[in-house]
């Protein structure tokens, strides 16, 4: 690892209206590193990444970037064009690829000009051989995007940058879609690219995979860069103090006896258009006082298994039972009805509308309720105290409860739909991503909340793409592949990891 | 370069301030024709004011165009904030109007207070049943609204003039396409003696107190809004979708459906296919105007209606066309549109280069 410096951020400062979102953040990148860029959400990481891809103009503060002989040069803010020749990359979480195109064309897209005459393939194809060979991202350049892994697909993303010249690779969250064997693939990968000379900014919430293969951390909290520690000094415990500003309370956990079944999936096959949407003579089983969690990696049936639990789809076989009674009707007031609880992947989409006020979100699900309607008129004295009893006991902190729920953060929207779903006592809980971009405190919050059910008795389905949360909430582990639903019997995470990647064990 | 960020929080202040702003900017632009036709601006206005105020006359004809505006208006607005885009007002208005002929020329001998109530009530069905079919195709099958709204305007209209050539026929009109005259006891009765204004006008203010208050106060208007605003989380949280855009449309059809009676009993007497010069389509430009809110619909409507009639004596007395009435409402509706992205973007100059 040389030492010479590629990039650096210089006391870089950015507010919104009152909202300081980076306050002097300093930060310098060297050639061959991997710097790990760590915080909570709304830590001001975002911001940061925005304002060195020009997306944003900072308030004050520089950027420089080193050019291809070495030479800092300060970069023109506010031009993503500029990063760009400056030889930044970036790869976001959500790709950005042309599904319909070859993997070779994607990474061609954008070099060329819209009215040349024909493609270079040829030239481009040895480029991107050689670019293959040098770092091992391998990847199917023929077949069209559409039919790649998520893995795959990634590294057709590296590609692009890399065969766009970058010196400079940003990482945001790169490893949440991928398995933990693929994860490791991805290290291996990025190991190679930072010997040939490319710096790596990688943005991640994984601690685990932070320590394991940055070499250098930053922490920003409250838009201030709050610590700067190298690798080999630090642990888990130290970084989660840096992120947070003090210990994090590891959820209390205490061992419950599991009651009578709560839910039962018997043989449930679903027939859906693609993977995502399919489940496979589907067996589960959740309990009273029991927290089930099903790991696996994102688009292998989870989406079937909580939309038919949410009553958003019918099996085309099987049968459901919620507290011993068959559900015949797959409908969600059938489900709100026989006491299931939902917490929707997608909270903004699914979970709340935004365009109204808080108090109304709060009394969505229980429009018939005698409490909520007199007359087919709304009881708005009720729906008041109710939103008022409810923010306070749940800690949704906003601009009001007749403010619109679109004002509200992601950590407090997901506060607002657990007031909904906790106080209307279920029988079983479905938390599908529950702390999904969460903070760690607001995570912490809704891990806490699904204990305190799981006590009183409730029966909890988690759904998640963490291993680490299913790990830490589970009693019991199921492993989702392909619309296919395992016991996994282990809480041995490369065990786990197998068997998400559809692996006999 | 400009730079464009939406707003955290849009202010109260422009939901009301900005349709002002664009009824009074619309009037100022349209100056700039005004002057150009060789007239003088301050007495086209002039004029133009003293033909919606300058007399007791002038002030009601201008309320009696605004009735069936209110009607639309508020049909468009209660089916929009469903996202239901019903643009098929100007068939269900006719619609209306044709069931209102059908039983309130002869076919029932019943006295005032059972005869308006009646065609009042077989009017808003017949409109309902226009709105019905197109919210059918779309919940069942996915037949985009909008296009089939529009074409059956189209169906409605030649289905008329066939009625008007045939069974609503007036046997005494001399060959000319119109419907026999509405009886005497369905007739709406005039609000003042010796003018045109009739209780068309109350129907209509009712019919916005009382969607006003189902849109805001009932769990229907809840359930509406929550369709509109954001359909996948109401279908998650256990509205019924689908149920629920069926009654929307039906309420919406209804009340265009209203529009024409109102229009035949209360004002012409009898249907020709000239009844409506193309309320149903100006009744979008209310709502939008009003924000899709059923109490601005009847001030947009008023608004409206009375740059219409002021365009009239204006274009009378100055001699310069009435078209400019148009011109006045298209404008004041795109800088609506303009003020609503205002309103919920900011707009910023970032300076180029600058580092």
């Amino acid at each position: 690892m040389s030492n010479s410096l590629v990039l650096s951020l210089n006391n870089l400062s950015k507010r919104f209206g009152t909202v300081v979102a980076n306050d002097t953040v300093s930060i310098e990148l060297h050639r061959g590193e991997v710097l790990s860029l760590l915080g909570e959400n709304g830590a001001g990481k975002t911001t940061l990444m925005n304002m060195l891809f020009g997306h944003y103009v900072p308030d004050s503060g520089t950027i420089e970037v080193a050019d291809a002989k070495g030479v800092m040069q300060p970069l023109t803010l506010g031009h993503p064009q500029a990063a760009l020749n400056a030889g930044i990359g970036m790869v976001h979480q959500h790709f950005t690829l042309a599904e319909n195109l070859t993997a070779l064309d994607n990474i061609l897209l954008g070099s060329e000009s819209l009215f040349s005459w024909r493609h270079n393939r040829k030239a481009a194809r040895k480029k991107v051989s050689e670019i293959i060979e040098r770092t091992g991202l391998a990847a199917p350049l023929d077949e069209k995007v559409g039919n790649l892994s998520v893995g795959e697909r990634q590294r057709v993303e590296i590609l692009k940058a890399l065969f766009h010249d970058a010196r400079i690779l940003v990482l945001d969250e790169p490893t949440a879609v991928l398995t933990p064997q693929e994860a490791d693939t991805l290290f291996e990968n990025i190991g190679a690219m930072t010997k040939d000379g490319l710096s790596v900014i990688f943005i991640s919430h994984k601690l685990r995979e932070v320590l394991a293969f940055s070499h250098r951390i930053v922490v920003l909290r409250h838009g201030k860069k709050v610590g700067e520690i190298a690798t080999a000094d630090a642990d888990e415990r130290v970084i989660a103090r840096m992120m947070v500003g003090a210990d994090t309370p590891t959820t209390p956990r205490d061992t419950q006896t599991p009651g009578a079944p709560v839910l039962e999936l018997d043989n449930i096959t679903v027939k859906g258009k693609n993977m995502r949407t399919s489940l496979r003579a589907a067996n589960l089983v959740v309990r009273a006082h029991e927290v089930v969690g099903i790991a696996g990696v994102s688009g292998n049936g989870q989406s079937a298994l909580a939309q038919l639990v949410s009553g958003l789809i019918s099996p085309d076989a099987g049968e459901m039972q919620v507290d011993g009674q068959q559900i015949l009707k797959f409908t969600p007031p059938a489900m709100l009805k026989a006491g299931i609880g939902r917490i929707p992947e997608d909270r903004h989409h699914d979970g709340v509308i935004g365009a109204m006020s808080v108090a109304e979100n709060l009394i969505i699900e229980r429009l018939q309720d005698p409490a909520i309607r007199k007359r087919g008129f709304l009881q708005q004295k009720y729906i008041q105290e109710n939103a008022k009893q409810l923010c306070k006991d749940y800690d949704v902190r906003g601009p009001g409860i007749d403010a619109d729920a679109r004002l509200l953060s992601g950590g407090n929207i997901q506060k607002l739909i657990l007031a909904r779903v906790f106080e209307c006592t279920p029988r079983l809980i479905l938390a599908n991503q529950p702390t999904r971009g969460l903070d760690l405190g607001a995570a912490n919050e809704v891990a806490r909340r699904l204990l305190e059910a799981r006590i009183r008795g409730a029966g909890i389905l988690l759904i998640s793409e963490d291993l680490d949360e299913v790990l830490a909430l589970s009693d019991r582990i199921m492993v989702i592949h392909d619309g296919h639903l395992v016991e996994a019997n282990t809480d041995d995470r490369e065990t786990i990891g197998l068997m998400m990647a559809g692996e006999q064990v | 370069m400009i730079r464009i960020e939406p707003r955290e929080t849009p202010s109260r202040w422009w939901t009301f301030g900005i349709p002002v702003a664009s009824a009074l900017l619309a009037l100022m632009l349209a100056a700039i024709p005004l002057a150009a036709a060789g007239a003088n601006i301050f007495e086209a206005y002039g004029q133009m004011f003293k033909g919606i105020f300058g007399s007791t006359f002038a002030f009601t004809e201008m309320l009696t165009r605004a009735t069936p505006l209110i009607f639309t208006g508020l049909a468009a607005t209660l089916a929009f904030r469903a996202k239901l885009w019903n643009i098929g007002a100007e068939g269900q208005l006719y619609l209306g109007a044709m069931a209102a002929v059908a039983v309130g020329t002869g076919l029932i001998d019943a006295p005032g207070f059972i005869l308006i109530p009646l065609i009042l009530v077989t009017g808003a069905m017949a409109g309902a049943a226009g709105m019905a079919g197109p919210a059918y195709l779309k919940t069942r099958f996915g037949a985009d609204e909008v296009v089939t709204t529009l074409l059956l305007n189209f169906i409605i209209l030649i289905f008329l003039q066939m009625m008007l050539e045939g069974p609503l026929k007036d046997p005494m009109s001399l060959g000319w396409p119109q419907s026999s005259p509405i009886v005497d006891a369905a007739v709406l009765p005039q609000l003042i003696p010796r003018m045109r204004l009739h209780w068309g006008l109350i129907i209509a203010l009712v019919a916005a107190v009382i969607a006003q208050i189902m849109l805001s106060k009932s769990v229907w208007g809840f359930k509406l809004r929550a369709v509109g605003e954001n359909a996948a989380a109401a279908l998650h949280a256990g509205i019924g979708v689908k149920r629920t855009l069926m009654s929307a449309a039906i309420v919406s059809g209804a009340v265009a459906g209203l529009a024409g009676v109102s229009e035949v009993a209360g004002l012409r007497g009898y249907l020709t296919t000239d009844l409506s010069p193309g309320y149903g389509y100006t009744g979008i430009v209310v709502a939008m105007l009003a924000g899709l809110s059923p109490i601005g619909v009847v001030i947009s409507a008023i608004f409206i209606a009375s740059v219409f009639v002021g365009a009239d004596t204006m274009s009378r007395a100055m001699g310069v066309s009435s078209y400019l009435a148009d011109l006045v409402v298209a404008m004041s509706l795109i800088c609506v549109l303009v003020g609503g992205f205002v309103a919920r973007f900011r707009i910023i100059r970032t300076n180029k280069g600058e580092s």
